[in-house]
């Protein structure tokens, strides 16, 4: 089991399970009716031309996310 | 025979408007939620003698009380209590969509799942049994392609059915929020259902719900309807969450959703199958944006798209945009044979024809620009211009999506502003939303280039291109850093968040993008036929009356029977134009703003060409010839009118600059002004048109004085 680190810092293409989303209020809300809660396994398959945003592969379809915002979602590596 | 109001519900992007078209077909219209700018679009039919209404609700995510848009649809759920709801689905994108389905089922409303896009599920190998998700959530399911109409019309049937037989009543779904939250949600539930609280609207547990997620439109709702009840229950929300802050760093609202997607997930693992070495294959849309949001080719793609749209909506548009000129013009030609010279004539020919016919000629480019933009849109582009400019708009405290409302209001030189911002439609975010409306308006639209052109051709005859070039890179300068300002105080707040979908490209549908162009364009011609033609008469009137007094006008008649020569003849005419300009209304308002318009170099005859410039920009060239005694000057071909300032030695250079400055920024059009009390609010508007003018001034001020100092 590798140690849970910032979605920020996650590499493209690194296959992740999210282990925290710590934002509230509505940023918070926002997060979850997307369907990003713990356990919810994900994906960075690509960032935007300056690096911010970032996109995020989930398994039935992609989302946006600024970094400001992948700050709040902690993530662990997943093996293979 | 029954009458049945259905509700459509849906997420964004879930093929949810699609599915109301193929239902209602033409037989709908748009109106607005009370109180609130969100559409609502309502379509009427009549099925085997029961008589239908459609309602097609905001997309969604979920219910809560975050956006205006999820406040109405919750709100028609619950004050109108529709016989049913169909919820559209992505089937391909089942479970998140089922997010919102599992809150409308603890609402209880009679609920018909429509799995929409099945083609795309089949396509991407998975299978979903529907006859188990049925039973599972207790729902009719109906798999649907409503792009093909595949599957829509038993969608209606399964929907009237359930109306028929469930008669109103609602079942509410009981969803377990584990051993923290069930316990006090029971004993919120037994006090409001033995107080009677709420409970003629809705369900006792989903009120106690909604109080542990401390949604403040129930709470406000409760308070008024009981507050000592609400008092209770606000307690015992507080008291769970600072224990489930202490135990488990969370708060309710999070567990809430945590367990719904427990629920969820439970039944996507009885109904849908994944194919195997899913992770592998890589899809089409993945690999479009692999070229289409890469690094170096994406801006430029994006660059030629954003380009190629405002090239079609200008040159092909202009084409049938003369047509209507003309076509106006033979009607106005006609009017003036067919009246005598006199009031009425000039009310009906420059008042109303010209009126009308000036913001019927905008037509065109409406059409044109929604036809490439709801196709850009359907197609899932729109999302990936707004990821990829996002981090330069966020600077500015605006939306990657405001790109597009600024390019057409004249971003590069020669839009138009009343297209321009009819397209911050695609915006979501409502403060980005206002922001952007109030600043699209400075770009360069093609009624302000005249003004521009005669203006740099009269002081900067040498430099013309460079200034053009300056004036269009100043005007987007003065937007982002006006939008800057205003995000920071008037419509302070965090940004929107930019959590988004990005839907997989899709083919647009001819059928839909003809709907939605259509709608729009009606729209604004509904518009033109009523407010634009009060106000379009207003001005009309300001700047004919009141007339010459009897005895100027028989001067001017002496002087001309004894003029020698017709040049002499035609030179009284003008002077009589000019003093009659200044007799009217408009013309006094410009001649009482002298003294505080001279500090930015402007004199009477400029205040009333700016005054009627609030009709249209390109009036600002032929009223300033009417005002300096030239008869009517053709802004196409101003350059006797360039001379003419030139010649003014009240008219410096100084001048031209604090001019250019001022026209700008200063009020939009009056079209500009009606669409953007559409797109938000006549407040706003109204803050807009003073906003703007005395920023405008204060900037005209500033150039004058500067300009005044360095030449």
């Amino acid at each position: 089991m590798s140690e849970p680190f910032c979605l920020r810092k996650a590499k493209v293409n690194q296959m992740l399970k999210i282990v925290t989303v710590s934002a509230a209020g509505e940023l918070g809300r926002r997060i979850r009716d997307m369907g990003l809660i713990p356990g919810t396994e994900c994906k960075v398959i690509g960032k935007a031309p300056l690096r911010d945003p970032v996109a995020l592969r989930l398994k039935d379809f992609t989302l946006t996310l600024r970094n400001s915002e992948a700050d709040h979602i902690t993530v662990r590596e997943q093996e293979g | 025979m029954s009458t049945y109001t259905i509700g459509i519900a849906g997420n964004p992007n879930c093929g949810k408007t699609t599915t109301f078209n193929a239902l209602t077909g033409a037989h709908q219209h748009v109106a607005n939620w009370p109180g609130v700018t969100v559409e609502k679009k309502i379509g009427h039919l009549t099925r085997n003698g029961d008589s239908l209404e459609v309602v097609d609700l905001p997309g969604t995510y979920s219910l809560t009380a975050y956006t205006q848009e999820e406040l109405v649809a919750r709100n028609f759920l619950v004050d109108e209590r529709p016989e049913a709801v169909i919820d559209v689905m992505n089937a391909d994108a089942l479970e998140r969509n089922l997010y919102l389905a599992v809150q409308i089922m603890e609402l209880g409303v009679p609920l018909v799942l429509g799995l929409n896009m099945m083609d795309e599920v089949r396509k991407n190998g998975k299978t979903i049994d529907s006859a188990r998700l049925a039973a599972l959530t207790g729902c009719a399911v109906v798999e649907t392609v409503a792009r093909n109409a595949h599957g829509t019309d038993e969608l209606l049937k399964a929907s009237v059915s359930l109306a028929a037989e469930r008669r109103g009543e609602w079942k509410p779904l009981h969803i377990s929020y584990g051993p923290d939250l069930d316990p006090v949600l029971a004993r919120m539930t037994a006090l409001i259902e033995e107080s009677a609280f709420l409970t003629d609207r809705v369900p006792a547990r989903w009120t106690g719900i909604k109080y542990l997620e401390r949604d403040e439109d129930v709470i406000v709702k409760g308070r008024m309807a009981d507050t000592a009840v609400s008092d209770r229950l606000e307690a015992m929300a507080r008291e769970v969450a600072e224990h489930m802050q202490k135990t488990l760093k969370a708060q309710p609202d999070a567990l809430i959703a945590d367990y719904r997607y427990g629920f969820i997930a439970g039944i996507i693992k009885d109904v849908v199958t994944y194919p195997l070495l899913d992770e592998d294959r890589i899809s089409r849309s993945d690999q479009m944006d692999k070229v289409l949001t890469h690094t170096l080719l994406g801006p430029l793609i994006m660059i030629a798209i954003v380009y190629l749209i405002y090239k079609v909506t200008f040159t092909v548009g202009e084409i049938p945009m003369g047509w209507l000129e003309s076509l106006f013009g033979v009607i106005g030609d006609a009017a003036s044979n067919a009246l005598p010279d006199g009031h009425l004539r000039s009310l009906i020919v420059s008042g109303i024809i010209d009126g009308v016919g000036g913001v019927l000629g905008f037509v065109p480019l409406i059409i044109f620009m929604f036809l490439m933009i709801s196709a850009l849109e359907d197609s899932g582009y729109i999302a990936r211009m707004a990821y990829m400019l996002d981090r330069v708009f966020k600077i500015f405290g605006l939306h990657g999506t405001s790109v597009l409302p600024f390019i057409v209001s004249g971003g590069i030189a020669g839009g138009c502003a009343v297209p321009g911002v009819m397209a911050a439609r695609t915006l979501r975010s409502p403060k980005e939303k206002l922001a952007t409306l109030f600043v699209a308006p400075y770009m360069t639209c093609g009624a302000k280039v005249p003004v521009f052109l005669m203006l740099a051709a009269a002081f900067f005859p040498a430099h013309a291109a460079t200034v053009m070039l300056a004036i269009t890179l100043g005007a987007w300068c003065m937007a982002l850093l006006v939008a800057r300002a205003l995000r920071s105080t008037v419509i302070r707040g965090e940004c929107t968040p930019f959590v988004m979908e990005l839907p997989p490209y899709r083919m647009p549908t001819l059928r839909g993008v003809l709907i939605h162009t259509w709608e729009r364009t009606w729209e604004y011609v509904k518009k033109a036929g009523t407010v634009i033609l009060g106000i379009s008469i207003l001005i009309w009137a300001m700047m004919t009356f009141p007339q010459l007094p009897a005895d100027r006008v028989a001067h001017y008649e002496a002087l001309r029977q004894a003029a020698q020569t017709e040049e002499a003849a035609a030179d009284i005419a003008n002077a009589e134009s000019e003093e009659a300009m200044l007799n009217t209304v408009a013309g006094r308002i410009g001649a009482a703003l002298e003294p505080l318009t001279k500090h930015a170099g402007f004199n009477w005859r400029t205040n009333i060409a700016l005054t009627g410039g609030f009709a249209a920009k390109e009036v600002i060239v032929s009223t300033l010839g009417t005002a300096y005694s030239m008869g009517d000057v053709d802004p196409e071909d101003a350059e006797p009118l360039s001379e003419r300032l030139l010649a003014d030695p009240a008219f410096t250079a100084a001048s031209a600059v604090a001019l250019i400055i001022f026209t700008m920024l200063y009020a939009p059009c009056f079209v500009t002004v009606v669409t953007m009390a559409r797109e938000s609010s006549w407040r706003w508007a109204a803050f807009s048109v003073v906003g703007s003018t005395t920023l405008a001034f204060v900037m005209a001020v500033i150039g004058y004085h500067v300009t005044r100092a360095f030449l």
